[in-house]
């Protein structure tokens, strides 16, 4: 497996086949097990599911397309749609939300315009919302990319914001 | 380097040792787990490297999770000779500051101190002597052990977390790690390994709470290619112990992995973390490939025959596949639907395989229980629940953080010593244990000792260990619906009871938080609850209804306000109530008016302000930012 990369902002629906091949073969030893970090290798390397990629690792896997749609659809970090250049997501786990998590939540609504899963006109953001990172201690909690905002109260979402671009 | 024999382990320890214990520097010890990160410990730790970089006199290391989540980000600084201290909050503009008033001996930064250590030891090595006895205490500065906090605190799963540097197996080493592994490997017999399990009275620590030497006993008894898995799917929002474990000491969780594969006979090892852990993940690998390196993974294990692989799979956002069987499914690259369990996973599992699989924090215990044995463990807790468990204190309390406490104390204990009862003064209204399958435990029950059973009877579960606590804000009508609303995302869909009636009973409380509840409601959400919990397959749906019962079990009064009166006592369901400035209370400060994102409070300067209810949409922010309690919900 390999590291978490930065999110690449080149979004673009042409696949690289050739790398996607060896990837498949060197990392992943052309595995149908490996199915679910396939498609999570995919999605850093593409910011989302691009189809082309998928045809293509079903014939390579032989697994049916029809197959690779249904984990792709059940697994909630995948996404089949092109998506920001900073990905947000907010924490709704309990801990987060006994702290007003969802008031945040619809703070970014007001502020971005648009509602989970969708991503603003300028691609700018996609918003996203997770159950829970693990630092409920630091709640309310939301993620921009890789980098963790804890203790955000409502009035602070937009400076959190203008931090990316 | 290939390690033999405890011998090899010897050496590797008494190299180490002096570096954890008698650095002959200033050792720096900077909590660098998720939480600490996430609070700035990165920029303190990159602050300090460049500041003291060829100084020789200062090493800045990195540990895992010290538990107080709370101060974070923690930063424990030592030397050979002084006492050992720890900072709290210790942000990139302070650490320059506070490693400088620790190396001139000053202790002037009493607010920066959280407290010096006195025993500095874990779990694992008793016997050896207490390397700062001789050190004198600084005075003026409190003991650790005496802090609530800390007091009532027994450290096995946690026993090196924040103590040893996670990416480093010598360090893991030196607190006595893997001595287990070549004990039950040389020297026991794998029927002696399961029953000094079973001794123990260790039981899942995953939620079920299932024995977990009878687990490996019957594991054990079906033939077959078996497999060993580590559930670090840790879906229950609120908990983080599985995450700080892997974070803060991997390798424990390898360890124990390892002594199952041993006793149940198993060459194959798997660890499914949650997709949201990278860092787990990160050091996961790191500890692999370092165990391999040491000949402790892989083939002829320890100069043995004995081989082990271990694998990690990443989830993918997915929390039924917690859940055994679609775990296993999701392992094999399926999507992760539970399946019926006619035939166990021990017999029939990952694979079609006999599979045992465990939680971190139930791995993380094994070791232990093989250096002291078994009834040193049973010796802790109370009848039916053994030994210590790992709780994440957060929600409306103090001190948020990890806590391990022995079965057996009071919730009363845990939440207003250890965590230091809820802040601004609030009033405490109940704790949430056990996640989305648990309930809500109200302040009545709060004397209740951590116990399976006694959990159970109140109609909760222990859970993985998430408390949250919750205060009077909090509406437990409002707590019910983000339950369900939660479970309805997260149903598999493939029975009708789950899919279906947790999507009526959400339909109900939606309407009931949005001032359409009607007569009967309360009665039609106990029926259907009861029909999810008879009829549904897996534990999802047996449990999904548990946190509206509960509420509705003792908070039956606010159900009643919410339908009836059309009010929200918490101030939570925006239909039901509006704020409002109390004109006695309000000192005309001015600061609600300054943060109100409508515009839709105003007044003169020092007299009572006035809220426009039309421009108002509810957002809390003035609520939260009065200092006089004068923004009033009605
Ligand atoms: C819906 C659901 C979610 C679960 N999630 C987890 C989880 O995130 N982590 C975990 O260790 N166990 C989880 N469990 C419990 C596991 O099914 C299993 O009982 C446990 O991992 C066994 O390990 P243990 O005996 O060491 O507890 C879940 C169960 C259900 C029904
Ligand atoms: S109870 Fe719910 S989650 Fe479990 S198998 Fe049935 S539909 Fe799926
Ligand atoms: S509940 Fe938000 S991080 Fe855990």
């Amino acid at each position: 497996m390999s590291e978490a990369q930065a999110i690449r902002t080149d979004q673009t629906d042409e696949v690289d086949f050739v790398e996607l091949d060896t990837m498949i073969d060197k990392e992943f030893s052309k595995d149908k097990e490996n199915l679910i970090m396939i498609l999570q290798a995919i999605q850093r390397r593409y910011n989302y599911l691009p189809k082309p990629a998928l045809t293509y690792l079903s014939a390579k896997i032989g697994v049916p397309y029809s197959k690779i749609y249904e984990v792709a659809t059940f697994y909630s970090t995948f996404s089949l749609e092109p998506r920001g250049r900073n990905i947000i997501s907010i924490c709704l786990g309990t801990a987060c939300h006994v702290r007003g998590a969802e008031r945040v939540r619809e703070r970014l609504h007001e502020s971005l315009n648009i509602a989970d899963g969708q991503t603003t006109d300028d691609g700018r953001f996609t918003l996203e919302s997770v159950r829970c990172i693990g630092c409920c201690s630091l709640g309310p909690v939301m993620k921009v990319n890789e980098d963790m905002h804890g203790r955000i109260a409502t009035d602070e979402v937009e400076k959190v914001l203008g931090q990316y671009e | 380097m290939k390690i033999q024999s405890l011998e090899d382990l010897k050496t590797i320890s008494q190299k180490t040792r002096g570096s954890i214990y008698h650095p002959n520097t200033i050792k720096v010890n900077i909590g660098m787990a998720s939480c600490g990160i996430a609070a700035g410990a990165r920029a303190s730790f990159d602050k300090a490297e460049a500041a003291f970089s060829g100084d020789d006199g200062i090493t800045i290391c990195q540990t895992g999770c010290i538990g107080f989540c709370e101060q974070e980000p923690l930063v424990e600084i030592l030397a050979d000779g002084k006492p050992r201290v720890m900072y709290k909050n210790i942000t990139e503009e302070k650490i320059v500051d506070a490693i400088e008033d620790y190396r001139q001996g000053l202790f002037e930064k009493k607010k920066w101190i959280l407290g010096q250590m006195r025993k500095p030891l874990g779990i694992m090595e008793d016997g050896t002597e207490n390397p700062v006895a001789k050190v004198s205490p600084h005075e003026g500065i409190p003991f650790l052990e005496e802090i609530p906090f800390y007091s009532k605190q027994v450290k096995i799963a946690l026993r090196n977390c924040g103590y040893i540097d996670p990416d480093t197996i010598d360090e893991y080493i030196a607190r006595g790690g893997y001595s287990a592994l070549l004990k039950a490997l040389k020297k026991m017999k794998a029927k002696e390994i399961i029953d000094e399990v079973k001794a123990s009275g260790l039981r899942g620590r995953g939620g079920g709470g299932f024995p977990t030497g009878i687990k490996w006993a019957t594991c054990a008894k079906h033939d077959g290619e078996r497999s060993i898995i580590c559930n670090a799917d840790e879906g229950d929002p609120g908990a983080y112990m599985d995450r700080s474990i892997l974070e803060g000491d991997p390798h424990s969780v390898i360890e124990g992995m390892l002594i199952a594969a041993v006793a149940i006979g198993s060459s194959h090892g798997y660890i499914y973390v949650r997709n949201e852990y990278p860092l787990a993940v990160k050091r996961l690998i790191t500890a692999i490939k370092q165990a391999e390196g040491y000949g402790l993974l892989g083939d002829g294990i320890a100069g043995t025959d004995f081989c082990f692989t271990i694998k990690i799979s990443t989830g993918a956002g997915a929390f039924v596949c917690g859940e055994s069987t679609a775990l296993m499914a999701s392992l094999e690259g399926k999507v992760g639907r539970p399946r019926a369990k006619y035939v166990h996973t021990v017999e029939k599992g990952f694979r079609d395989g006999p599979t045992n699989l465990n939680n971190v924090e139930t791995y993380a215990n094994v070791p232990p229980i093989i250096i002291k044995g078994g009834a040193w463990y049973a010796g802790m807790g109370t009848e039916h629940s053994k030994g210590t468990k790992v709780f994440s204190l957060c929600g409306k309390i103090n001190n948020t953080g990890l806590v391990e406490v022995p079965m057996g104390v009071s919730l009363r204990e845990i939440v207003f010593e250890l965590g230091n009862g809820v802040p601004k003064k609030k009033k405490f209204k109940a704790v949430q244990t056990g996640g989305p399958s648990g309930g809500c435990i109200p302040e009545k029950f709060l004397d209740l000792p951590v116990d399976y059973q006694r959990l159970a009877e109140v109609g909760s579960i222990m859970g993985s260990g998430g408390m949250i606590v919750m205060d009077q804000d909090t509406c437990m009508v409002d707590v019910a619906r983000y339950f369900l609303d939660f479970l309805k995302e997260e149903s598999c869909g493939q029975c009708n009871p789950c899919r279906e009636g947790i999507k009526q009973m959400l339909d109900i409380l939606t309407d009931i938080c949005a001032g359409k509840g009607k007569k009967g409601d309360i009665e039609l959400l106990e029926e259907l609850g009861s029909m999810v919990q008879r009829f549904s397959l897996c534990g999802l749906g047996t449990a999904a209804p548990n946190p509206v019962l509960t509420t509705i079990l003792y908070f039956r009064d606010e159900y009643e306000a919410h339908i009836k009166d059309k009010k929200c006592p918490a101030g939570v369901c925006k239909a039901l109530f509006h704020y409002d400035i109390d004109a006695d209370a309000c000192t005309g400060c001015g600061l609600c008016a300054k943060k109100c994102p409508q515009d839709a409070i105003a007044g003169k300067k020092k007299e009572p302000h006035q809220l426009d209810q039309d421009k108002c949409i509810k957002c809390g922010i003035c609520y939260d930012a009065c200092k006089f309690d004068a923004i009033a919900i009605r």
